[in-house]
Formats: structure tokens, sequence, C-alpha cells
């Protein structure tokens, strides 16, 4: 008796489920599907990232999605992550100290990881591609709207054109020069910068580039740097190639290292744990005097190593003896110079 | 079979749709674009591929990336072969609009400066704004509607903490209302649409649509001070700009969602930046009895802080030991699970629910200590002191939406759109907004032309209150439904002798006149005396003052809200337990503040509370059994509770409310 009436419960809830696959067939002729589970898949990738800031207008919060499971993110690369405590919080509410692994200023970008395991994330190597017209989302932290287990924002948008950043040199100041998309989606807002851009399928298209403003018109540039564009640099982040070696106690380290006064620069006092590494003069009678190095130059990369601090600076040039001759990459106002000094002259 | 054969087709003309999106204007948005991968998947099957050539030759040639170039060079030559789902979900949306447009309300102030938004929520012209759209307005305005006609409305409420306000549109009975959608349905993504007045356009009328997606939903904006808190809005990407304020956003069906009044304007001047945000139409459903009674309401606080610890658990870090959570157990150091019928993670998410709640309503909140579980309902205390909330609502100085941006700069990054946009970061000469002329600096609303004669009878000035008149009417309207239920006590207004017994067991008597009163209750008898202070007389013991309550009660009856003393209509609230909303009637006599709640569809008086002190816990008496005693429905079963416990259940075997003297006011 009591297995009849299971049997009957079955059959009825085989029924229902028959009538839902029906009805789940038929909805979308009849009701429309909303973005809504597109939007449901991508959510999870996305997390908050929380840095340096929160003066001067500089929020000190900016967007970020997963690559990979092991709790790697890229974001842009900004002053939010000039700390030595960087902050994400994931899609589901879950807070994780952040540790940059590498960052390609020329790209704009960063890549941060977190100690976690399973995570949802965005395959670079998968990400699609859109045409002019093509439909688009955009997901952020734009505002810092959203706190803890919150959802990031969601904008719809089409992609107005595809470009090159350098093709509006002059009117918007960036290192970034590259392909872009442009989206009638408000992204360039605070906090968006690190955001994803997505297909109406929610494939990943490109990254929220950071606030870009005409300084003629003040008017906003809603645009977003292409996967394609930055899957090698993040994969030479995730390989090492970049990541300064400073902290590497195995290394060789010459007897006679060259240091920032051997070259005759510099650098701004060390009044910050993570210091960015700005010449604050040069000695005009030096190989950085004689290479147009000037004060104010932000160094970014050493021998292309990344060096993201005064103290990493210190410790690239430890590596280098001082008859080496060494490859600076610097930042002046938007522009990426690279000098070669040579040995000592 | 007939089904995929049609799945087939719809795929397909999903597909075409979607590679040719730029092709078909009018397939903007079409819902069937999210089914484009399935779509692709099944385009490659030879059927489909076949029904792709008969549906559409021009993409059938083409790779899916370059489908569009066809097209797009020729966007009329294809509208034939618009797959139909497109043009219906066209079709459906066109209707929408049509239907969402006619109760959207453009507010201009009178005077000529300034307005706003709004929608109609009722034939009879009640219409729902924002307070910052008000304000500056004063107590008249002029509302028009998309059928060419302007009409007068004038102020009703105020929930300037909510950023709401009522106003009433006067001149038809059959105004054309918006159809409320349950806000706590709409998710991140669907499509919703805004109308409005942005930069006071509407001046022929006709308000301006802006289509987007929903952007977020649950999102807490912090207020200004302690007004205009956006908790639990609705984020979209629709655009929101200055004079949107206080105007319906709708979800694609049509159904109202949401009052805009917010946006995030940082950096880019004062004008949409793809993030507004609307108060919650759910929020504004549990606020409009108290908007319709004319009062400036508040809203609610627990009277407890909360933060996350490093769990992330929401915690409770302070507590008011006088706060009926403190009285209803909750602690420092608890935890707080659910509240308002929701899981709370995080800060935001409390104050979330405690932003859509009026004062003194009852939610239920669900905290955690050690392993246990404590299901509490708590009552919700004032945000501010009445005079504190009377002086912040007449004297901040709130801008009215105009376009024109100032130049004064402005520290916050949230703003309203009547406020100025970020001057440290904006430009010193705004871009002018395209089709709008400067408007005049809003006129001294005292220098405002007199409002039409035949609306000043609709305001009635009384501190503490946006429109005295209203609370008029409705305290009126709720106290002759409970007569025409109940029979006019006014003839009563001799001794009431009651007898009956208690539940438990034991006699109950009750001798209640206008000199005082006396019960008896199975420990003994007590006594009121008048010319004492009631709040001290309150007897019997455990009962937290019933004898009190039930000679206000009989107080409220005999003499009607005119003469018992200050009597004004307070909206609707919830009945403990959850069985419904009802009408309030709020009576102040002595120290002592009732609580009356009236049953919204028979009249009948079912619930009192009297409260003898504002931190001490209520006598409630639930009134049931109501039948006729000298042709005068009187309830026989009296269930009083206090505090947590149940003190007794009398039920009535006796009782005689003869005629008396007319009845003479007592002080």
């Amino acid at each position: 008796m009591k297995l009849q009436a299971d049997l009957k419960v079955f059959s009825m809830r085989l029924l229902l489920g028959a009538l839902l696959v029906a009805a789940a067939l038929i909805q979308p002729a009849v009701a429309g599907p909303s973005l809504a589970d597109a939007i449901g898949n991508v959510q999870p990738k996305m997390v908050k990232v929380y840095g340096a800031g929160g003066f001067q207008q500089l929020e000190a919060y900016q967007s970020g999605f997963l690559i990979s499971a092991e709790g790697h993110v890229l974001t842009v690369w900004s002053y939010v992550l000039d700390t030595d405590y960087i902050t994400i919080t994931l899609d589901d509410g879950r807070k994780f100290q952040a540790e940059v692994i590498g960052a390609d200023p020329r790209l704009e970008i960063a890549v941060l990881k977190i100690d976690a395991r399973d995570l949802p994330h965005f395959n670079l190597n998968d990400a699609a591609e859109a045409d002019v017209g093509d439909r688009v989302l955009a997901f952020s932290n734009l505002y810092g709207v959203a706190t803890g287990d919150e959802p990031a924002s969601v904008q719809k948008g089409i992609v107005s054109a595809k470009t090159e950043l350098a093709a509006r040199r002059g009117a918007f100041e960036t290192p970034y020069t590259g392909p872009v998309y442009v989206v009638d989606a408000m992204t360039n807002n605070p906090g968006a910068a690190g955001g994803a851009l997505t297909n109406r399928q929610g494939r990943l298209l490109a990254l929220l580039g950071k606030e870009l403003r005409n300084e003629l018109s003040s008017t906003w540039l809603n645009y977003a740097v292409p996967v394609q564009e930055l899957a090698a640099a993040t994969d030479d982040i995730l390989a090492g190639k970049v990541r300064p070696r400073g902290d590497d106690e195995n290394l060789r380290r010459p007897a006679d290292p060259l240091t920032l006064t051997l070259l005759g620069i510099t650098a701004v006092p060390p009044v910050l744990p993570k210091t960015p590494p700005f010449i604050d003069a040069v000695r005009s009678e030096s190989t950085a005097g004689r290479a147009g190095l000037q004060p104010d130059d932000l160094i970014l990369f050493v021998n292309n190593r990344i060096v993201s601090s005064l103290e990493a600076l210190e410790n690239e040039l430890a590596l280098l003896d001082r008859d080496d001759s060494v490859r600076l990459t610097v930042q002046r106002g938007q522009q990426l110079i690279d000098v070669t000094l040579g040995a000592r002259e | 079979m007939k089904l995929a054969l049609y799945r087939v087709r719809f795929f397909l003309a999903v597909w075409s749709c979607f590679a040719g999106a730029s092709a078909y204007s009018l397939a903007d948005d079409a819902p069937a674009s999210a089914n484009a991968p399935e779509a692709s998947e099944s385009a490659e099957t030879p059927a489909a591929a076949d029904a792709q050539e008969a549906s559409d030759p021009a993409e059938s040639s083409q790779p899916p990336k370059s489908a569009v170039a066809p097209e797009a060079t020729n966007p009329t030559a294809n509208a034939a072969s618009v797959p139909e789902p497109v043009l219906e979900f066209e079709r459906q949306r066109i209707a929408a609009v049509a239907k969402a447009m006619q109760p959207t309300v453009s507010v201009f102030a009178a005077g000529g400066g300034g307005g706003g938004s709004g929608v109609v929520i009722s034939p009879d012209g009640y219409a729902l704004t924002n307070f910052h759209v008000v304000k500056p307005a004063g107590n008249f305005m002029k509302a028009s509607l998309p059928d060419g006609n302007l009409y007068d409305a004038v102020l009703v409420g105020l929930d300037p903490t909510g950023d709401v306000a009522l106003i009433k549109l006067f001149g038809r009975d059959d105004f054309p209302t918006a159809e409320m959608a349950d806000s706590d349905h709409v998710r991140v993504g669907d499509w919703c649409f805004a109308i409005g007045n942005p930069f006071l356009l509407a001046t022929d009328f006709q308000p301006t649509v802006s289509y987007g997606i929903v952007s977020g939903v649950h999102r807490y904006q912090y207020p200004a001070g302690t007004l205009l808190e956006y908790a639990d809005c609705i984020q979209t990407d629709a655009a929101i700009n200055p004079g949107n304020s206080g105007g319906p956003l709708f979800d694609a069906q049509g159904r109202l969602i949401g009052i805009n009044g917010r946006g995030s304007f940082e950096k880019r001047g004062r004008v949409n930046v793809g993030v507004g945000y609307a108060i919650s139409i759910n929020q504004i459903k549990n606020f409009l009895g108290y908007l319709r009674s004319g009062r400036i309401v508040d809203h609610a606080t627990l009277g407890a802080t909360v933060s996350s610890d490093e769990e992330g658990r929401v915690v409770v870090t302070n507590i008011l030991p006088t706060s009926d959570a403190n009285r209803r157990g909750l602690e420092y150091g608890d935890e707080i699970v659910a509240f308002g019928g929701r899981e709370i993670n995080t800060v935001n998410g409390f104050k979330n629910v405690l932003g859509i709640y009026p004062k003194g309503w009852r939610v239920p909140l669900t905290y955690r200590r050690g392993d246990e579980l404590h299901d509490i309902w708590v009552r919700l205390a004032g945000v501010h002191r009445q005079e504190e909330l009377i002086q912040k609502t007449i004297g901040a100085p709130i801008e009215e939406p105009l376009p024109q941006p100032k130049e004064a700069p402005k520290k916050e990054g949230e703003e309203q759109p009547g406020d100025d946009g970020d001057g440290e970061e904006r430009p010193k000469i705004q871009p002018p907004i395209p089709g709008q002329d400067p408007l005049p600096k809003r006129m001294n609303p005292h220098a405002a032309p007199p409002p039409p004669k035949e609306l000043a009878k609709y305001h009635v000035e009384r501190e503490g209150y946006a429109n005295y008149y209203f609370n008029q009417l409705n305290r009126d309207r709720v106290w002759s439904a409970f007569t025409s239920a109940s029979g006019d006590f006014s003839t009563a207004a001799g001794p009431w002798e009651l007898e009956g017994t208690l539940a438990g067991g034991g006699p109950f008597a009750a001798r209640l006149a206008q000199d005082g009163a006396r019960g008896v209750f199975p420990r003994g008898e007590v006594r009121l005396e008048l010319d004492r202070d009631l709040g001290e007389q309150l007897v019997p013991a455990e009962s937290g003052g019933l004898l009190v309550a039930l000679h206000l009660w009989r107080r409220l009856l005999v003499e009607g809200p005119s003469q018992y003393g200050d009597v004004y209509y307070l909206g609707t609230a919830p009945m403990p337990g959850g069985q419904g909303m009802a009408d309030v009637l709020v009576a102040v006599y002595d120290v002592v503040e009732s609580w009356f709640y009236f049953h919204p569809d028979s009249g009948q008086l079912v619930y009192m509370e009297m409260f003898a002190d504002t931190h001490a816990d209520p006598c409630e008496i639930y009134f049931d059994e109501y039948h006729a005693i000298e042709g005068r429905q009187l309830p026989h079963r009296f269930d009083v509770r206090h505090g947590d416990a149940q003190f007794a259940v009398i039920n009535l075997n006796v009782a005689k409310t003869p005629q008396g003297a007319a009845p003479a006011g007592e002080n």
C-alpha cells in the first residue's frame, strides 16, 4: 500500500517534471528569456578589489575577475594595488588577502592571487570576440555599490567601435595604445576598471579599462581591452616571467652590485611600505642624466622585470653587477620610455 | 515533432536576429538573442541550415561574423524577414510602454520653477513622487498627464528618510493607474524602463521613456544624515537624469517596480552615467498607508547597531536597554540570522530590511546565541524624535531637480539627481544639455501664486503633518466604518458592567464609568483613580495595565475620536502574528498612548495596544466574538497579553452598556 502510494507520488513527479520541461521549452517563445541566466553564470567569477586610496577622489577599490580555479584574479594595474594590504571579496562574500604576482604596466593589467580553490573562473584562452553592433554586458563594482556577497553591477550595451586607443592620442592620455572595444554602456566609472565585458551569453570579451577622460571635452571613454590582447602577457605573469627576483634567496648576488646612486638617480624617500619608485632627482653628469631620465619619471621595469616598489627596484638592481648595462622602462606622464644605461662609463 | 520543428525555426529566428543585430533596429533588445548559443548549435545541423536558408537567404551564405554586413548596408530591405518572435516582443514592449505612459505624471512646481516626475496609483488621483521633488514645490503643484491635461495637485504625505512623497491630483475620479509589481521578484538582467520628466522636458505633457536593464537589486545607498536613505533599492542603467526624480521604473510588462530618485553622478557632471537607483515599490507599499495619513512619517531603527565580524557574521555590537529588541531578548554579541523574513549576511542586508519598514511596525527577527536560534517579533522604534524629524524636514535645504548645475563644490559622491555634481572634478564650464533652456531659479515658495480657491480646502496646516486634511479624512473614514459595523456608543455613556470568566478559571468583573474604573480578578479587586496619573496605575499586576486599557477602550467608543483627546490616523500596520494589515488610530490621553487596530474590510476594532511608557511593553487586547448588546456590537472575548506572556483570556457573559448623561469633556 505504502509502495503504491510512493509510486503514485513518483509518477506524479514524473508528470510534473515532464510538464516543467515542456514549459521550459515553450517558454522562450512566449515570454522571452531574460538575461538573468547568462548574468548568473558571470557573477560568481567577479571579485571586488580593495586597496590603497580613499582620498582626493582616488577610490580605494576597483573590479576584477577570476581567471583560474586557484584564485588568480585579473584586474587593472593602478594605485589601488600600491599597498601590502589588498583585499579581495568574492561574489559569495568570502574575503581574502591578495598578493600581486605580476603586472604589465604597458597593458595596465595586474594579476593577483588569493589562497582559495575550486573557484568559478573565466578561461582567458577561451574568450570570445565581438563585432561592432554586438550586444554586450559589462560587469563591475562601479562606485563600490556592492559589498560583501552583493553581486557586481551589470550594464547592457553594444560595441560601438573596435579601434586602437592610439587613435585617440592627444585627446585621451593613456599608456595603452592597442585595440579596444568602445561600448555605449557607461562603463568608465569610478571602481569599474578591471571589470568584465562579456557577450550576451556571458562569455568573456574584454577587461574594462581604467578611467580615461578627455581633457578637452571632459568626456569619458567607455572602453575595454580585448582579452586576446592580454592573454599572452597574463600567461607570462602566471609563468613568473615578469616577477621580480629580488626575494629569491638562491640567486647569485654580485660582490659589487649596481645601485641607484651609481646610475646618478635619487629616488623619492621610502615613505610607504610600497613606495612607487619615482625619480626625485637626476645628477646631470651621470649615466641616467645623459640618457635623459628626469625627475618624476616612474621606474616600472628593470630589464623587463616589473619593479612595483622602491624596495623591489633596489632588490632587482642588487642582482646586477655594476659593470652590466641595464634597461629601464619608465613612465613619464602617460608615456612609456625605454632607456638602456650602459656599463659604467 | 511539431514542437521540435518550431524550436528549430525559433532558434533560426533567434540566430538571424543575433547575427544581424545591427541590421534590425526593430529587433533591439529582442528576448530571443539570449538563446543564441543554442541557436548557433542548431544552426549547424542540416535541418537548421535549410530552415535558415528558407527564412533568410541573405544570411545562409554568410559566415556568422560577416552576416551583419549585407543587411547593414540596407536595413529596410529585410524588414519582412524580421522573425516573428522579435516582432512579437517589440509589440509587447510598445504595449507595455503605452500602458505605463498613461499614469506617469510630470510634476511642475507652482510658480514656474523646478519639478520632477511621479506616477498615479489610484483612480482618485493619489500619485507617488520624491520628497526632494515636492519639498521645493511646496503644498500645491501642477501635474500633467500624457492625456494632455494639467491637473492641480496637493501634497498628502511625506517620507523624508525614504525620499518618498504622496500627492493627490484633482479633476477626475478615473485617473489611469500604474499596476504595482512585486519588486522582490525583480532580477538582475530584467529589462526595465523609466518614464518621466528629465530636464523638465515634458512641457508638452509627454514624458520621456528610457530603456535599460536592472543592474542590481537589494542595493543600499547611504542617507545624507538621516534623510534620503535608499535602502533595498533597484539599480538600473536606464537613463535617470535630473527631473526623472519621483518618476516610475517599470518592468518589461509595464508594471511599477520602483520610484526613481537617485543616481551616482560622481565625476561626470550631473547627468546619467548608467547608475540610477529606484526606491523599490515593495518598500513604498509598506509606507503607503502611513503616507495617506497626511503625516511626516518616520523610518525605523532596531535600537541596536550591528557589524560584520571576521567570519562574516552580522552581530549586535550595541543595543539600547530600552529597546523592544532588548526586551524581547536580543543582546550584545548575538548573531542576526534573519530579519523581516530575509537571511542576513551583510550589514547592508540588515540595513536593507530596516529601511523598508515604517516606525512602529513589528518585524520577525531570528538571532543565534551559542548554538540556539531564537525567533522573536520586534517592534521598531523611530529613527527620529518627532520634533527632530519636523525640523529636518522643514530645514534641510534640498535642491530641486533643476537641470542647471551650479558651481558649489560637493564632497559626497552619491547624490540626488537634484544635487550638484562633484565640484572638484567637474569642469568649470558645463557642456550645455541639448534641447534644454536654462530654467529660472525657483521662486520663494511664499511668493508662489496662491493655490486655486477650490483646492485651498484640501490643505490643512498642522505641526507634524504634511497635510492634516488627509489625517482628518482618514480618521473620520475609519471611525465611520467602525460605527457602522459596531453601532453608536455615544449614547452608551452610563457605567458599563461587564462580567465573565477567565479561560484558566476564576471570575472577572469590571465596572467602567466616566468617573473611574474597577475590576475584579481572581487575585482580587483593582481600582483606577482618574485624578491620578494613569501611567502609574497599571493594574492588575503583570497585565501591563489592563484596567487602564479597558477604561480607554470604553472612552474611545463613547467619546469618539473628536472628544477623546488627541486622536490621529497612523496609517496601516500589520496585525501581530501576520494576520494582515489594519487601519490604526493612535489615541493620546493623559500620558498614555493607545493604538487601536481596525479591520480594513469589516471596520471592526480587532486589537489595541496601550503604552503607558514608550520604553515599556504595552498591554495588548485582542477583541473577538462580537455580539449585539443593546443594539451595539460588543466583543465577548478579550485575549490580554503583556510582553512575551499571555495575561488572560476573558470570556464575557454579561455586558450592560446603559445610556447615560450626554458625554461631556472630563477635564
